[in-house]
């Protein structure tokens, strides 16, 4: 597998950072990169450590120059790697700026990452909520439907200038196609993700109300919190990808599409094939939210939804 | 009457649905099937997932009908685990309509 490093790969233009990727070959895995500079979102980083994992220390080979390696090591891709690190860095205290790369295989050990390490953001009680909320969904979307051993990668950045977290989570299981197979008949892994994000589809069942564990709601919820605050998410899984993007204000404080094709957005597929899932989330701080305002549009949506989905079932007698 | 702190149990922001499914099965189940009221305490809690609150009292919800919140009591919920909590309670009753 080869992985190329752009200077720039966020959200907006990810796209040919995505299909540049090249997964052949799945037990090697070399990352080059921009020889001057990188300025990637996080997800970048989690993609290249879910790899990385994948095919375990040895087999990988990271041929940067010194100050491209600086950033993959002060977000902590050579540790959690394994990787041997090829410069003397002083580490600088994270605290305000990023939560490097981390693993969680489990669901006590996410509850301790939720407590140690979204503090690092150093972020306002109000700020933090959404980040939290998304990290601990997604999260457990992963520990819970995946089947990978390797649990999630998660990563998270402050990016100072634009007033934004950028969030990623990675991991190499079986995607979305996989898991909503189980209850749904999906041609396609673009048509399994359009459904994963539809409010109450779960793999777990086709029951309306979901299982007792799972109601289908982590990532309609994910993708309306940033379609309220008109922020970036991407979800990639097997060759497609879904990119919900900016819209205008007006537009997005309108009401929320419980069918993701009909948010502003871009959708294909093509890509190269991921095995197991992909998410990246922008969260804006300059947007104010109030959370318990956007939990009053997503509940309206969601009651609407069911109610025209079971009532869509429901078949007239046929008379002759 | 039977009451459970959640803060206790699952921390000021309840994500761990593990968590919940033990409250549920450990005190919430048996509270009812006695035909006890059991008050659940939010008492700093600063917020709590969804799926927090769909693993704790959906089933309930599913087993036992609306009825079932007559017997739950809510205590010390700030304006967003309301929210979650009437979600919750609001999709369950239209999925089991």
């Amino acid at each position: 597998m080869r992985v190329f490093i752009p200077n720039s790969a966020f959200l907006g233009n990810i796209d040919p950072f995505i299909r540049s990727i090249d997964l052949s070959d799945p037990d090697h895995l070399m990352v080059t990169g921009n020889r001057r500079w990188l300025s990637v979102h996080p997800v970048v980083i989690t993609m290249i450590a879910s790899l990385g994992l994948s095919v375990g220390p040895s087999n990988v080979t990271i041929d940067l120059e010194a100050r491209s390696r600086h950033y993959l090591e002060r977000m902590g891709l050579f540790d959690l790697l394994g990787a041997q690190r090829q410069s003397s860095i002083i580490e600088h205290e994270p605290a305000g700026r990023f939560i490097p790369l981390a693993q969680v295989k489990g669901s006590s050990e996410l509850t301790r990452f939720m407590t140690e390490m979204i503090p690092l953001l150093h972020l306002e009680p109000d700020n933090a909520l959404p980040i939290k909320y998304s990290i601990s969904e997604l999260v457990r979307n992963v520990l819970e439907h995946s089947e990978s051993d390797a649990g999630a990668i998660v990563a998270a950045q402050f990016y100072k200038k634009s007033n934004i977290i950028r969030i990623g989570i990675s991991d190499t299981g079986v995607g979305i196609r996989h898991t909503i197979g189980r209850s749904h008949l999906t041609e396609s892994d673009l048509a399994a993700i359009r459904l994963s994000l539809m409010p109450g589809i779960t793999g777990a069942t086709r029951r309306e109300g979901g299982t007792e564990q799972n109601a289908g709601a982590g990532l309609f919820f994910i993708k309306s919190m940033a379609a309220i605050k008109r922020d970036f998410f991407m979800v990639y899984s097997g060759d497609a990808m879904f990119k919900l993007l900016r819209s205008s204000k007006i537009i997005a404080k309108r009401k929320l599409n419980s069918d993701p094709f009909r948010d502003r957005h871009s959708a294909g597929d093509g890509y190269p094939c991921w095995r197991g899932t992909v998410v990246g989330i922008d969260i804006s701080l300059s947007e104010p939210l109030e959370f318990s305002d956007l939990l009053g549009i997503i509940n309206r949506t969601y009651v609407n939804t069911i109610r025209e989905r079971k009532k869509s079932k429901h078949r007239r007698p046929r008379f002759i | 009457m039977k009451e459970i702190s959640i803060s206790e149990l699952a921390g000021t922001f309840a994500e761990n649905k593990d968590v919940a499914k033990k409250i549920r099965e450990g005190t919430l189940l048996p509270s009812l099937m006695k035909g006890e009221e059991v008050i659940i305490d939010f008492k700093d809690v600063e917020s709590a997932t969804q799926s927090f609150i769909h693993a704790l009292i959906s089933d309930l919800i599913r087993r036992y009908g609306s009825g079932v919140l007559d017997k739950l009591i809510f205590r010390n919920c700030n304006n967003n685990v309301q929210k979650i909590i009437i979600m919750v309670s609001d999709y369950m009753q239209e999925s089991e309509a």
